[in-house]
C-alpha cells in the first residue's frame, strides 16, 4: 500500500472523489450545498480523469432532481454503475424514484449534503430534515460527521451497497462538512479498488435489462402479491448490518481507520449519554472528552448506520451504565411524539428490553439550517440529564420564550486546546479573503504535520457581501464543528468594518489583532472607535496595521488585498519558520494563478514581497481617547418589528432573538431594504442638471434603484431644500410647473456605474463629461444623504398625469422594488424595478427559487417596498419547479374574490347603489386614470357598506380591495423557466388565465454559480458544460408563440429601452397568459457589468438576441400579430462572443471546437433570423374570446 | 545572365529584397503565408505580440475568475476552472513555431512590449520557438509635457540593450519617424545592439466619431506616396551607420520598391499593397523589379542599394529642406482638384 496522502479537501470534494472512482453515469443537477459534488465530477470527466475500470464516468446534467434520479435509475436497470448528488428539495423530488430504486434491489450509493427544507422559508444551510424524509423509503442511511469521515464512508457505503443489493443514501451536514475544508488521508486508489468487490459489480450487470436475457421488472401487481412481494425482500434489509459492519472491518484492515455501525466515545461506566448523527458529534465529544477529564460520567453515541436500525449493534454500543440519554435530533417533525431518532432510540431500547434500565430519555432538537451547536450546549444538555425533572422535549442553541423548550448554556463552557491556533478574518467577498484563507489552509495542511481546518461564513448579499473565515492550525485532526469565538489572531481586511461591527468580539485576551488600515502605526490609534480602543486595551491585543490597498496598488493588484494579508498572517502567526512561510505562499501563488498568465503571478508576487515591510506594529496607548463611535447600521424609523426584530438581524444579532420575535408563519413586513444602509459604493453618480436632458435611462437601468428621477409641482418645495439641492424645470408639457431632480441614494448605490455608461447627454465643453459622473463617495456623502432624504419627502408624481408610455415617463413613477442584494450591475433587477414602478401597487408575484428569490427575499430585508399609501408588491416564494402553477393560483384565487365581490355587490345593490355598482363591475381599469377612479369607487364603496348592518357588506368591506384590477406576476430564471418548471410553465401557459410570466433569461443557473440550463446558448462555457454547450438554445419563446393565445415578448432593456416598455404595458394589459422574456446580463457571462447594459445593443445586433412581441390580440383574418422589433443582424457572431468570457474561454481551451461550434451558433442565428423574418409575415387567427380585446398601447 | 536579386538582411542572406511586414491578416495566418512564401516573399515578419494585450488579456481572466468569487454561499465561483488553457504568447509561439516548419524562407517574430521583463522574456520565447530575428516594434506615445525627447530615447535605447542581451538572434528595430534628430537616434540604436532599422512604423492613428464623440481606433492602409518619408531617412542614414535597413510603410510597387533601394534599404516590406490586391500581386511586384533592373542593366540588387543615398546622388539638398521649397513652387493646383 501507498504511503498515506493527505490532501486539504471539503466535504464535497471528498464524496464526490470516491464517487467519481466507483461510479460510471453520473446524473447531475445543480442544488445548493451539494451542486460542488456535480461541479468536480463534470469537471474531472471534462479532463478525462477515469474511474477505477479505467472509463471516464459520462455526467450528464438533467432538469430537475427528479429527473437526475430517474437517470440514474435507467442507467442502473440497464447495469452501469451510477450516482447523484443533491440536497433539500432535490432529494424530496427524488422520493418516487427511490422507492423504485429501493423496490428493485438496486445497489448505488446518492451523496447527500443534508440541508434544511423549505417551510415557513427556504434555508440553505444544513439540517437533517431531506435525509429525515426519506428515511421510509427503504435506502440504506448512513451519515458521516466529518470531512474524512465523507471520503471513508462514502467508500463503505459503496462496497455494501454492492454486497447488499439496498441502495445507500449517504449523507453529511451541509455547509458545515460539505463545505469545511480539512486535512484528511485520501483514499488511494488500491484501496477504492480492493474495496470494490468485481464479482458483485458482474452480478449487478448480470441482472440487468438485456435483450439477450429478457425479462420484466416494474409489473403492475394486485392484491394477491403485492404485500407478499414487499415481505420478500425482508432477509436482505436483516443482512445489512453485517453487511455494512464487515465493509467497515474492511477497510479498517487497509486504512487503519476504525468505524463501526455504532461508535460509542466517552467514560466507559457513562450514566448520562447523547445520541446523535452528524457534524454535531464533534462538538459533543469535545464537551464529553472535557466532562470526562472533570469526573463526568458522560458520553456520546454516534450513529453512523441509521437505516436499516440495527438494534442489537445500536445497545451493544450504549455503556450498560446508561441511566440519562438525550437523543439530539437536527430536524423538526412538528406534531410527533418526537423527532425520528429520537422514537427509534426508544423503540430500540423497548424492543432490546432496556427501557426500564434508563428512567430519563429525552429527545431534543438542535442545529437546524446550520444554528450554531457548540461544546457548551451540549454540556447544557448532559447538565439537563442530572436535573430531576428534565425536560423531556428541549432544543439547544436558541432562546424559546414561547414553549420554554430550550435549555440555557454556558457560554464560558469552551473545549478549545491552548496548543490549537485559531484565527478568524474579516473580509469582503471582492478582496479575495476567503481564498486566500483556503490557500493558508492548503499550505499548512499539505507542507506540514500539523492539521489545518477552515470554515467560511457569507453574508446574505451578493454585492458588497462580508466574509468571515475561521481557520484552526492543530497538532491533531481537528473536528471541532462550530465557529471560532475565542481567536489567538483576528485579521480585519477592511478598515471600515471596525466602524461598523464587532470584530474584536472574537479575540482572547493576549491575541494578535492585525488591521489592514489607510493609517499608519503613529496615526491610527485616533481613528478607531472608542469601543475597539477599549477593547484593544482590555484584551492586552498585539496590534500591527499594514496599508494593505497600497501594497496592492503599487503591486497593480487592485482591490485584490489577499495575499498581502495572507503574507502578514504567515509573518505574525509564525506557523512556519522564516522564509518558508513565503515560499509557500509564492508556490500557491504559481499554482493558483500560474494558468491564469505570468502577469498576475508576478503582480501576486510583488504583493507578497510589499507585504512585509508595510507590516507595522502599533504601541498601544493606556487610555481610549476616540471620539468616534461604532456606527448604527439601521436607518432609524420603521414599525416596532422593524426596530425590534429588522434591526437586530442587520446588525448580525439575529442568534439573539428569542423565538417570540419571530412570526410564526414565515409572513415578515415589506419596505425594509431602506433601514440597511450598507454603503458599500467607493463612487457614486453625481449629477450635473445644465447637461441633463431628462430622458430617465439611468434610472431606468439602476439595477438597485439607487438613483432616481422625480418630477414635482415646483409649489411643493417648501424653502426647507438643503442648500445644495439641485432642480430644473421639468421639460415636458403634461406636467406644467413642475421641477425634476435626479438623485442618488448614497448609502444604497453599489457603485456599478451602469447609470453613467448609458447616459447620451455630454458637455459641449468637455465631452467626457457626462449629465451624471461617477465621483469619490465620501466628499459627496453628508450632501447627497441630505439631499436623497430631502427628495423622499417630495411628492410622487401623479401617475394620471405622467406619460408613462414613455420611457422617460415611466421612471418618474416610484419604484417598488430598491436596494435589494443582488450584484452590482445586475441584469435582472432593472426589468423588476420596471415593472413595480408601472403595477407596483397593485401586483401579486410567485416567485421561483434563485436569484431573483434570494435577492427578492433573502432576510434580513426585502427590496419589495410600498407607496406612501401603504400599497406595494405582495410576495412569496413556493418553490424552484412549481411556480408557473403556483402563480396560477394565484390568479385563481384573485378571480374567485373577485367573483365573489361582484356577488355581494350585486346582492347588496339597493344597499350601495345600482350605478355605483355598475361603474365598478364594468370599469376597466385599462389606464392609470381608470384604476384611480376604481379606487375611489371602493372608497366610496366601503364607506357605503359601513352605514349598513347587512352581514353581507361586512363580508364585502373585508374583499373589497379586489376590485381595483390586480396584476399577478409569476417572476424566474430560465433554470427554472426553461427546465425544471417547464412542465408546470407549459400547462399554465394554455389556460388562458390573465397572469404575466417574466423569465429572467440569463442563460445559466446564476444562483446556484453559474450551472448550464436549457437556455444557455451554443459555444458558450458553463458549469457542467466546460467544454462549451453543445445544443443550441430552447426557443421559449416560439414554443409559447405556437399556443396562439399567448402574449410573448422577448427583451433586452440596454438595447431597446422603448420595446421594453412596451413590452411590459401590453403583457400587462392582455388579459390571458403573458410572458415576457427579458435577456438579464450576468457575472456568469463574463463581461466587463459597467457596460452591461450598453453591451446589450451588441447582443441584439448581431442576432443573438431577436426582439419581438406577438400580441393575439392582433391574431385577425389578415392581420400579422408577430412583430420583430430588432434589426436585421449587422454584426458577426463571433465578434460578440470575442467580447464575453463565457465564449471566449472556449477559443482559449480549445480553439478548434470553439470554431466550430461559433459557426454553428452563427448558424443558428441565422436560421431564427429567418424563421422569425417569416414568422413576422405569418397571418394568424386565433380563435379565443380574450384576444377580442383592444391592444394597449 | 540574370539580375542577381539577392540581398542581406540582418546577416541572413535574402533571395530577393521583397519582404512582407508584420500584418496580422497576412502574416498571422499559415495558409497566406504559403501564399506569399509561393509568390516569391524572400522572408516575412510576423505579427506583432503585443505584451500590452497579452497582459490585459490575463488579468481580464483573472478578474473573471475573481469577480463575485467566495463572496455568496450558494455561488462561490462562476466558472468552470480548466487545468490549462492558451493566453496569449502561447497562441504566438504556437503559430510561429508552424510558420517556420511551413516556410524555407526566413521568418521574423515581432515583439511590442510594455515593461523590461516583459520584451526579455518574450524575445526569448520567441528565439525559443524558432525565430530567425526578432523586430522589436517599440510603440510609444509621450504624453506627458514633462517628459523629454532623451528620456524617450533612452527608453527605446535600454529596451533594445536589454534584448540584445538576453538573445542570440538578431534584433532589428521598428520605429516611428517622430524624433529630432533620427540619424543620431539610430546609431545609439545600433550602439544598443540593434542589427537592423525598419523604417517606419505605422502608428493606429485614431479618429473622432462626430456621431458619438468617441475617440474611434481606426487602420488607414497606407498609400503609395508614404514611401517618401523612409526614403529620405533612408538615404541619410545609410551612408553614416552600418546597420541593416528595412523601409516600410507606403511600398506598393515595383517603383515604390526600387526607389527605396536605391536610396540604400537592404530590403523593402509590403503589406498593405497585399491586403488589396492579394498575396500573389507580390510576384508582380517581384517581376517588375526584375524586368526594371534587367532593362537598366545592373548586374544585380546589391550593385543599386544605396547608390542614390544622400551620399551617392547627385543633388542631396533636394532630399532636406529644399525639396519643400521646390515642391512648393512646383505646386499647380489643378493637379490636386478633386475629380
Amino acid at each position: 500500500m501507498s504511503a498515506t496522502k493527505f490532501v486539504t479537501v471539503d466535504g464535497n470534494e471528498a464524496a464526490a472523489h470516491v464517487a467519481h472512482l466507483t461510479n460510471e453515469v453520473i446524473a447531475i443537477y445543480p442544488i445548493t450545498p451539494a451542486s460542488p459534488m456535480g461541479e468536480f465530477s463534470d469537471a474531472w470527466s471534462a479532463r478525462g480523469r477515469e474511474n477505477i475500470f479505467g472509463t471516464v464516468p459520462d455526467v450528464i446534467e438533467m432538469q430537475s432532481e427528479g429527473g437526475a434520479a430517474a437517470a440514474v435509475h435507467g442507467a442502473l436497470q440497464a447495469g452501469a454503475l451510477s450516482t447523484t448528488f443533491t440536497a433539500s428539495q432535490g432529494l424530496l423530488l427524488m422520493i418516487p424514484t427511490m422507492y423504485k430504486v429501493a423496490g428493485e434491489m438496486t445497489p448505488t450509493v446518492f451523496h447527500i449534503a443534508a440541508r434544511s427544507l423549505a417551510t415557513h422559508a427556504l434555508s440553505i444551510f444544513g439540517d437533517h430534515a431531506d435525509v429525515m424524509a426519506v428515511r421510509q423509503t427503504g435506502w440504506a442511511l448512513l451519515a458521516s460527521n466529518s470531512v474524512q469521515e465523507v471520503h471513508d464512508m462514502a467508500m463503505i457505503a459503496q462496497a455494501a451497497t454492492l454486497k447488499s443489493r439496498i441502495p445507500f443514501l449517504h449523507f453529511f451536514d451541509g455547509f458545515r462538512t460539505s463545505h469545511e475544508v480539512n486535512k484528511i488521508s485520501q483514499l488511494p486508489n488500491e484501496v477504492v479498488c480492493e474495496m470494490t468487490d468485481l464479482d458483485l459489480i458482474q452480478a449487478h450487470r448480470d441482472r440487468a435489462m438485456n435483450p439477450d436475457k429478457p425479462i420484466l421488472r416494474g409489473s403492475a401487481q394486485n392484491p394477491d402479491v403485492y404485500f407478499q412481494a414487499r415481505e420478500a425482500v425482508n432477509p436482505y434489509y436483516s443482512a445489512v448490518p453485517g453487511i455494512v459492519s464487515e465493509a467497515m472491518q474492511k477497510f479498517a484492515e487497509l486504512t487503519g481507520r476504525t468505524y463501526q455501525l455504532y461508535d460509542y466515545a466517552g467514560a466507559e461506566d457513562a450514566e448520562r449519554v447523547i445520541v446523535m448523527m452528524g457534524s454535531g458529534v464533534g462538538a459533543t465529544e469535545e464537551a464529553v472528552s472535557k466532562l470526562n477529564n472533570a469526573g463526568e460520567k458522560v458520553g456520546v453515541l454516534k450513529v453512523r448506520l441509521y437505516r436499516p436500525f440495527d438494534v442489537p449493534s445500536f445497545l451493544a454500543a450504549l455503556p450498560a451504565s446508561a441511566k440519562a440519554i438525550a437523543v439530539l435530533d437536527r430536524t423538526k417533525e412538528p406534531g410527533s411524539i418526537g423527532e425520528p431518532l429520537y422514537q427509534d432510540v426508544i423503540t430500540a431500547l423497548s424492543e432490546g428490553g432496556r427501557l426500564q434500565d434508563v428512567p430519563t430519555l429525552i429527545g431534543g432538537r438542535y442545529g437546524l439550517s446550520s444554528k450554531e451547536y457548540t461544546p457548551a450546549m451540549a454540556a447544557s444538555v448532559f447538565e439537563e440529564l442530572k436535573a430531576a425533572e428534565p425536560k423531556k422535549h428541549f432544543t439547544v442553541g436558541i432562546i424559546d420564550d414561547v414553549t420554554n423548550l430550550s435549555l440555557k448554556w454556558d457560554p464560558e463552557f469552551s473545549t478549545e486546546p491552548d496548543d490549537v491556533m485559531r484565527a478568524v478574518f474579516y473580509g469582503l467577498g471582492s478582496d479575495g479573503t476567503v481564498g486566500a484563507s483556503k490557500n493558508s489552509v492548503k499550505i499548512i495542511g499539505e507542507n506540514t504535520d500539523k492539521f489545518a481546518q477552515g470554515y467560511f461564513v457569507y453574508d446574505s448579499k451578493k454585492a458588497g457581501s462580508v466574509t468571515v473565515s475561521h481557520l484552526r492550525f492543530s497538532p491533531r485532526p481537528i473536528e471541532s464543528s462550530y465557529l471560532i469565538d475565542r481567536a489567538n489572531f483576528v485579521a480585519c481586511h477592511q478598515f471600515n468594518f471596525l466602524a461598523r461591527m464587532d470584530v474584536l468580539k472574537v479575540a482572547v485576551p493576549g491575541a494578535t489583532f492585525l488591521l489592514n488600515s489607510p493609517y499608519g502605526p503613529d496615526e491610527i490609534w485616533d481613528k478607531l472607535p472608542q469601543e475597539a480602543q477599549q477593547q484593544i486595551i482590555d484584551k492586552g491585543l498585539k496590534f500591527y496595521v499594514v496599508d494593505a490597498y497600497k501594497v496592492a496598488r503599487e503591486a497593480e493588484m487592485g482591490s485584490r488585498i489577499n495575499t498581502i494579508m495572507q503574507t502578514c498572517f504567515f509573518s505574525l502567526a509564525k506557523l512556519l519558520p522564516g522564509n518558508e512561510a513565503i515560499d509557500h505562499i509564492k508556490a500557491a501563488i504559481q499554482k493558483t494563478y500560474g494558468k491564469r498568465g505570468q502577469s498576475v503571478v508576478d503582480r501576486n508576487n510583488a504583493a507578497v514581497d510589499g507585504a512585509l515591510s508595510a507590516l507595522c506594529e502599533v504601541t498601544v496607548p493606556s487610555q481610549a481617547t476616540s471620539t468616534s463611535h461604532r456606527e448604527a447600521l439601521v436607518a432609524s424609523g420603521g414599525s416596532d418589528f422593524v426596530q425590534r426584530v429588522t434591526s437586530m438581524l442587520i446588525a448580525g444579532l439575529g442568534d439573539l432573538l428569542p423565538v417570540s420575535a419571530l412570526p410564526v408563519d414565515g409572513t415578515f413586513p415589506t419596505d425594509t431594504a431602506r433601514f440597511e444602509k450598507r454603503s458599500i459604493a467607493q463612487q457614486i453618480p453625481i449629477w450635473d442638471p445644465d447637461i441633463c436632458i431628462q430622458c430617465g435611462l439611468c434610472a431606468l437601468v439602476c439595477p438597485h434603484a439607487a438613483i432616481r428621477t422625480k418630477a414635482y409641482p415646483a409649489s411643493s418645495c417648501n424653502g426647507s431644500a438643503p442648500a445644495d439641492f439641485l432642480s430644473r424645470p421639468w421639460k415636458g408639457k403634461e406636467l406644467p410647473d413642475h421641477l425634476v431632480t435626479i438623485q442618488v441614494a448614497p448609502d444604497d448605490c453599489t457603485g456599478c456605474g451602469v447609470c453613467v455608461d448609458v447616459c447620451p447627454a455630454k458637455s459641449k465643453e468637455v465631452v467626457k463629461h457626462k449629465a451624471i459622473n461617477m465621483e469619490e463617495k465620501d466628499p459627496h456623502l453628508e450632501r447627497e444623504r441630505a439631499n436623497f432624504d430631502y427628495f423622499l419627502g417630495l411628492p410622487e408624481v401623479d401617475r394620471t398625469a405622467a406619460k408613462i408610455d414613455t420611457v422617460k415617463g415611466s421612471q418618474l413613477l416610484q419604484p417598488l422594488f430598491e436596494f435589494s442584494g443582488a450584484c452590482s450591475g445586475c441584469g435582472e433587477t432593472p426589468y423588476l424595478k420596471l415593472m413595480t414602478q408601472l403595477f407596483g401597487d397593485r401586483v401579486l408575484i410567485g416567485n421561483a427559487t434563485g436569484c431573483s428569490s434570494i435577492y427578492g427575499g433573502n432576510l434580513p430585508t426585502t427590496p419589495y417596498s410600498q407607496t406612501s399609501a401603504g400599497r406595494g408588491p405582495t410576495w412569496n416564494n413556493s418553490l424552484f419547479e412549481d411556480t408557473a402553477e403556483f402563480g396560477l393560483g394565484l390568479r385563481l384565487a384573485v378571480d374567485q374574490k373577485r367573483d365573489y365581490a361582484e356577488h355581494l355587490l350585486k346582492k347588496l345593490a339597493s344597499t350601495v347603489g345600482d350605478d355605483l355598482v355598475g361603474e365598478i363591475v364594468n370599469a376597466t381599469c385599462a389606464d392609470e386614470a381608470a384604476i384611480a377612479e376604481q379606487r375611489e369607487r371602493v372608497e366610496q364603496l366601503r364607506l357605503r357598506l359601513k352605514e349598513s348592518s347587512d352581514p353581507d357588506a361586512m363580508k364585502l368591506a373585508s374583499i373589497a380591495d379586489v376590485l381595483v384590477k390586480r396584476s399577478v406576476w409569476i417572476v424566474g430564471g430560465d433554470g427554472w423557466a426553461y427546465d425544471i418548471g417547464f412542465g408546470g410553465l407549459d400547462h399554465v401557459l394554455t389556460t388562458g388565465r390573465d397572469v404575466n410570466i417574466l423569465v429572467l433569461d440569463t442563460g445559466v443557473y446564476s444562483n446556484t454559480g453559474g450551472q448550464m440550463s436549457k437556455a444557455t446558448p451554443r459555444a458558450a462555457v458553463a458549469k457542467f458544460a466546460a467544454g462549451g454547450k453543445p445544443a443550441r438554445k430552447k426557443d421559449l419563446g416560439m414554443l409559447a408563440v405556437s399556443y396562439g393565445n399567448v402574449y410573448v415578448a422577448q427583451i433586452a432593456m440596454g438595447s431597446n429601452p422603448n420595446q421594453t416598455l412596451k413590452a411590459f404595458r401590453q403583457a400587462e394589459s392582455y388579459p390571458g397568459v403573458s410572458l415576457i422574456l427579458a435577456y438579464s446580463h450576468c457575472i456568469a457571462h463574463g463581461i466587463n457589468m459597467e457596460t452591461s447594459m450598453s453591451h446589450q445593443k451588441d447582443v441584439v445586433q448581431t442576432g443573438f438576441w431577436p426582439l419581438f412581441r406577438y400580441d393575439p390580440r392582433e391574431a385577425h383574418a389578415g392581420t400579422q400579430p408577430f412583430h420583430l422589433d430588432s434589426r436585421k443582424p449587422t454584426k458577426p457572431f463571433k465578434e460578440l462572443a470575442m467580447s464575453e468570457a463565457r465564449f471566449a474561454m472556449l477559443a482559449r481551451t480549445n480553439p478548434e471546437h470553439a470554431e466550430y461550434l461559433f459557426n454553428l451558433a452563427q448558424g443558428d442565428i441565422d436560421d431564427r433570423w429567418h424563421y422569425y423574418e417569416q414568422m413576422a409575415g405569418v397571418e394568424r387567427e386565433v380563435m379565443d374570446e380574450i384576444v377580442e380585446v383592444e391592444v394597449e398601447a | 545572365m540574370p539580375v542577381d536579386l539577392k540581398t542581406k538582411y540582418l546577416g541572413m542572406t535574402l533571395k530577393n529584397p521583397l519582404a512582407v511586414a508584420a500584418c496580422a491578416p497576412l502574416t498571422g495566418d499559415l495558409d497566406m503565408l504559403w501564399r506569399l512564401e509561393a509568390a516569391g516573399a524572400s522572408c516575412v515578419v510576423l505579427p506583432s505580440l503585443f505584451e500590452e494585450q497579452i497582459v490585459h488579456e490575463e488579468l481580464e481572466i483573472a478578474q473573471l475568475y475573481d469577480y463575485q468569487t467566495e463572496s455568496f454561499a450558494e455561488s462561490l465561483t462562476h466558472f468552470p476552472e480548466y487545468p490549462d488553457y492558451a493566453t496569449g504568447p502561447d497562441e504566438y509561439l504556437k503559430h510561429l513555431e508552424s510558420a517556420k516548419q511551413a516556410l524555407s524562407i526566413p521568418v521574423i517574430g515581432s515583439l511590442n512590449g510594455s515593461s523590461s521583463g516583459g520584451w526579455v522574456r518574450y524575445a526569448r520565447a520567441i528565439q525559443e520557438a524558432g525565430a530567425d530575428a526578432v523586430e522589436l516594434n517599440i510603440y510609444f506615445v509621450p504624453t506627458d509635457a514633462s517628459m523629454t525627447s532623451e528620456q524617450v530615447e533612452a527608453r527605446y535605447v535600454e529596451l533594445v540593450s536589454e534584448v540584445r542581451k538576453s538573445v542570440s538572434i538578431p534584433v532589428a528595430v521598428k520605429i516611428g519617424s517622430n524624433f529630432t534628430s533620427l540619424p543620431n537616434f539610430a546609431r545609439k540604436l545600433v550602439q544598443a545592439g540593434a542589427s537592423g532599422i525598419v523604417l517606419f512604423n505605422r502608428y493606429l492613428e485614431a479618429d473622432i466619431d462626430l456621431d458619438t464623440l468617441e475617440i474611434k481606433p481606426d487602420l488607414v492602409l497606407s498609400n503609395r506616396y508614404e514611401s517618401r518619408v523612409p526614403l529620405r531617412w533612408i538615404s541619410i542614414i545609410r551612408d553614416q551607420i552600418s546597420v541593416s535597413l528595412a523601409a516600410t510603410s507606403g511600398v506598393h510597387c515595383m517603383q515604390g520598391a526600387a526607389k527605396l533601394l536605391l536610396a540604400g534599404a537592404d530590403v523593402t516590406m509590403m503589406a498593405s499593397v497585399l491586403l488589396l490586391k492579394g498575396p500573389e500581386y507580390l510576384a508582380t511586384i517581384l517581376k517588375d523589379l526584375e524586368a526594371w533592373l534587367e532593362e537598366k542593366e545592373y548586374l544585380s540588387v546589391e550593385q543599386m542599394q544605396g547608390s542614390m543615398s544622400r551620399a551617392n546622388c547627385p543633388d542631396p539638398s533636394a532630399l532636406e529642406r529644399a525639396n519643400y521649397m521646390k515642391a512648393l513652387r512646383s505646386y499647380t493646383p489643378e493637379e490636386f482638384m478633386p475629380h
